[in-house]
């Protein structure tokens, strides 16, 4: 894999990432546990698919064949996402929601910030100014976790089962292929050894204050950075790709 | 249950001014407060500092003291640059 | 100002939550003849907002006719307590009529009205009931369109789709907390609307069919609506004009990015311009009755424009949004469904057809295509996000307990 190709898969990464845990928030719009919530998840959403707007714009440019951000969001099919497995979880109640997007945030943030001294001044860019919204998700995402876990027995048993399930997805986000080392020696990429890092005593530190249990170490599902995904997924692009899909010669 | 406590939200505007009241909302707890009121009240750019208090740590005054409250200031002119007299001539005054 | 006086009282109410500090209305001072069902009618008092009635006399004659089943047609007391027997001071009947018409001479000099100053307890419940439903709009009004949030058709509509959505949550939130500075808390509020005692505006439940009916909600919807708001700016009580202000404020690109989306749709393909008529045809009719009953029949416009509560009639806004969107219309290619409207030279207005006001009973009444939707997914919403507030409470307490130096 050239350098070209692996930097469209990298773009492809980031903005599918963004873009498919926005469209999951989305769904709580109307639904949420309470008025202030409505705004700040909102809040969260715009800035993701805002980021993903981003990110798939440079895709195109990169790809160089004249698809948008638009045409990639709303006309690839599964085997061509490669966000990873852990954003494509259903929501479940909210806790559910709160330990996914705190686990990505967590991941997230160290991850812009690193990518904010990119030798790619385009990733650079948008990395700095994501690097500042991912600072206030992860601090209202930890927030949250700790009120869960440190809340009542209810939520406190019901936020430990969530951490539980979606421990196994939280590997995935640190897993380096082919795609990481090739962008990364020629400092494109993030050093994800390094975000690892800073998630594991950013993770420790928030389930200690939140009471919660830090899941035993084992098996780690993997593949959506490669484009094997999970069957959440097939569902979420049937809503989100039915319009232009189903008219695809129209403008909207 | 209850339901959450009620705070007033004071926004300081990008432009030096002091903080302002900008409205009230929900919050469990001082820090879930503060991230509401981000949420909430600067969606438009509005502020570079919020100030959120417990609607129920405000004391106000009463309606019923407006009269001994304030109206004993309006006749106290002098204390308004206008009242005095300087001569056109006199500038930097 | 003539002396506060105690006077015979023996039936009274007082407003949602907070019993005792904001006291509702004197329904009936001869207790012999009191018969709660039809008094609290009369009256015109909005049952939902009672949460407990006061009586002195002898109490006990008459709560199981105020609990009991026959009270109200098919609305029940939400918290009926027994009777509180407490006194307040009263005024006379001549330092009440001093004090309103203070009151009044205060509206009419175009001073605005805070929390804290003295109001006649009618105009409290009229504010009350105007601003929670009001607020209840905006919370079920996320609905529909919200349904299309997941579905938008690009980027870029998403977001805008998003942040308008959004910004419904926003206005609710505000309006809310205009409605708590008059003594009613949010949480009664919301379980009124939930107990289906609370009105809310009725354009929200018709479905959303196709990504037109985004567009045509914007357009539309958020146009008559913004017609009805921008005058509440100006209105008599503090809090309530200054949200209007900053919701007028914001709203302004809901509208715009309405009419976009149709203008879009009837530039684009044939299919998209189909969708555009449709929504419009099944629209318009909606909208018209979201200015209200026509003027001879609204109970409360009289009193509300005389307390500027309210500045204009329903008909007059009404005819003003007509004039305004036939032509918006006709920009887009578009026809509205009525045969009947047309420009009059004379009256410098649209003539239009008779509204079916069959419908917008019938809709109010809870047999619109949504009505059970949408205050069950609000109702689930809320149900089913408790543990998650309650948590966040807990939590808040534990931290003021663990907190130093305080008790």
């Amino acid at each position: 894999m050239n350098q070209h190709q692996a930097l469209y898969e990298y773009l492809l990464r980031l903005g599918d990432n963004a873009l498919i845990l926005g469209q999951r928030l989305t769904e709580w719009i109307g639904h949420a546990p309470a008025l202030e919530e409505e705004l700040g998840s909102a809040n969260v959403a715009l800035d993701l698919i805002g980021q993903a707007r981003g990110w798939l714009a440079y895709a195109g440019t990169v790809e160089g064949a004249g698809r948008d951000e638009d045409t990639l969001a709303l006309q690839r099919d599964i085997l061509d996402f490669r966000n990873v497995l852990l954003v494509e979880q259903p929501n479940g109640h909210y806790g559910d929601t709160i330990a996914r997007q705190y686990l990505f945030d967590a991941f997230h943030y160290p991850l812009l910030e690193a990518l904010h001294g990119s030798s790619d001044q385009h990733i650079a860019a948008i990395a700095a100014k994501s690097c500042k919204e991912a600072g206030y998700h992860r601090r209202r995402s930890a927030e949250w976790m700790i009120r869960l876990g440190d809340g009542t027995t209810e939520s406190h048993t019901k936020l430990q089962r969530s951490v539980d399930t979606l421990w196994p997805y939280t590997g995935e986000l640190f897993t380096t292929d082919e795609i990481d080392r090739a962008l990364q020696s020629s400092g494109v990429a993030a050093d994800l050894t390094a975000v690892q890092q800073a998630w594991d005593e950013e993770v420790a530190r928030t389930l200690k204050t939140a009471t919660l249990q830090r899941p035993a170490a084992g098996w780690m599902q993997s593949g959506g950075k490669q484009g094997r995904h999970s069957e959440q997924l097939g569902y979420i692009l049937a809503e989100m790709q039915f319009l232009p899909r189903a008219y695809p010669d129209a403008h909207w | 249950m209850k339901d959450w406590p009620l705070w007033e939200v004071f926004i300081r505007s990008r432009h030096g001014l002091a903080h302002k009241h900008v409205g009230s909302l929900h919050a469990s707890d001082a820090a879930l407060a503060l991230a509401n009121a981000r949420d909430v009240y600067t969606r438009r750019g509005e502020g570079v500092s919020i100030w959120v208090v417990r609607s129920t740590d405000i004391i106000a005054s009463a309606p019923g003291d407006k009269a001994i409250l304030f109206d004993p200031s309006e006749d106290k002119v002098y204390r308004h640059p206008t009242f005095y007299e300087v001569p056109d001539e006199i500038d930097n005054l | 100002m003539a002396a506060c006086e105690p006077t015979r009282t023996y039936l009274r109410c007082v407003s949602a939550n907070r019993p005792l500090l904001s006291f509702v209305s004197v329904i009936r001072s001869d207790f012999a003849n009191a018969r709660p069902n039809t008094d609290l009618m009369t009256h015109n008092i909005d049952v939902s907002l009672i949460n407990c009635i006061i009586f002195r006399g002898e109490p006990s004659a008459v709560i199981p006719r105020i609990a009991g089943p026959s009270f109200m047609t098919g609305k029940t007391l939400m918290h009926t307590q027994p009777a509180h027997t407490e006194v307040e001071p009263r005024c006379s009947a001549e330092a009440l009529a001093e004090r309103e018409q203070a009151f009044q001479a205060k509206i009419d000099a175009d001073i605005k009205i805070e929390p804290k100053d003295w109001m006649p307890q009618a105009y409290r419940q009229s504010l009350v009931r105007q601003i929670s439903q009001h607020a209840h709009s905006e919370i079920v009004g996320m609905l529909p369109e919200g349904n299309w949030l997941t579905r938008a058709p690009s980027l870029r509509r998403k977001l805008i789709l998003l942040a308008k959505v959004q910004d419904e949550a926003g206005h609710g939130l505000y309006l809310y907390s205009a409605a708590e500075t008059l003594g009613a808390s949010r949480e009664a509020l919301i379980e009124a609307l939930h107990a289906g005692q609370a009105k809310y505006s009725s354009i929200f439940n018709y479905p959303t069919l196709t990504w037109a009916d985004v567009g045509a909600i914007g357009w539309l919807v958020d146009g008559a609506a913004l017609i009805n708001q921008i005058p509440l700016c100006r209105c008599s009580y503090g809090p309530y004009a200054r949200a209007m202000r900053r919701i007028c404020k914001e709203e302004s690109f809901h509208q715009r990015q309405g009419y976009e989306i149709m203008l879009t749709l009837c530039r684009g393909t044939a299919a998209q311009k189909r969708m555009a008529q449709d929504a419009l045809n099944r629209w318009w009719w909606p909208s018209l009755m979201m200015f209200g009953p026509p003027d001879a029949e609204s109970s409360h416009t009289q009193q509300s424009m005389r307390w500027k509560i309210k500045r204009h009639t329903n008909d007059a806004l009404r005819q003003k949004f007509i004039d305004q969107s036939v032509s918006q219309a006709d920009y887009l290619g578009l026809t509205p469904p009525d045969p009947e409207l047309k420009w009059n030279e004379q009256t410098g207005h649209y003539d239009f057809g008779t509204i079916d006001w069959s419908e917008f009973w019938r809709v109010l009444k809870g047999e619109g295509p949504c009505n059970r939707e949408r205050i069950e997914a609000r109702r689930r919403a809320y149900d089913e996000g408790r543990w998650v507030r309650e948590a966040a409470l807990v939590f808040g307490a534990k931290q003021t307990r663990r907190a130093p130096g305080t008790d």
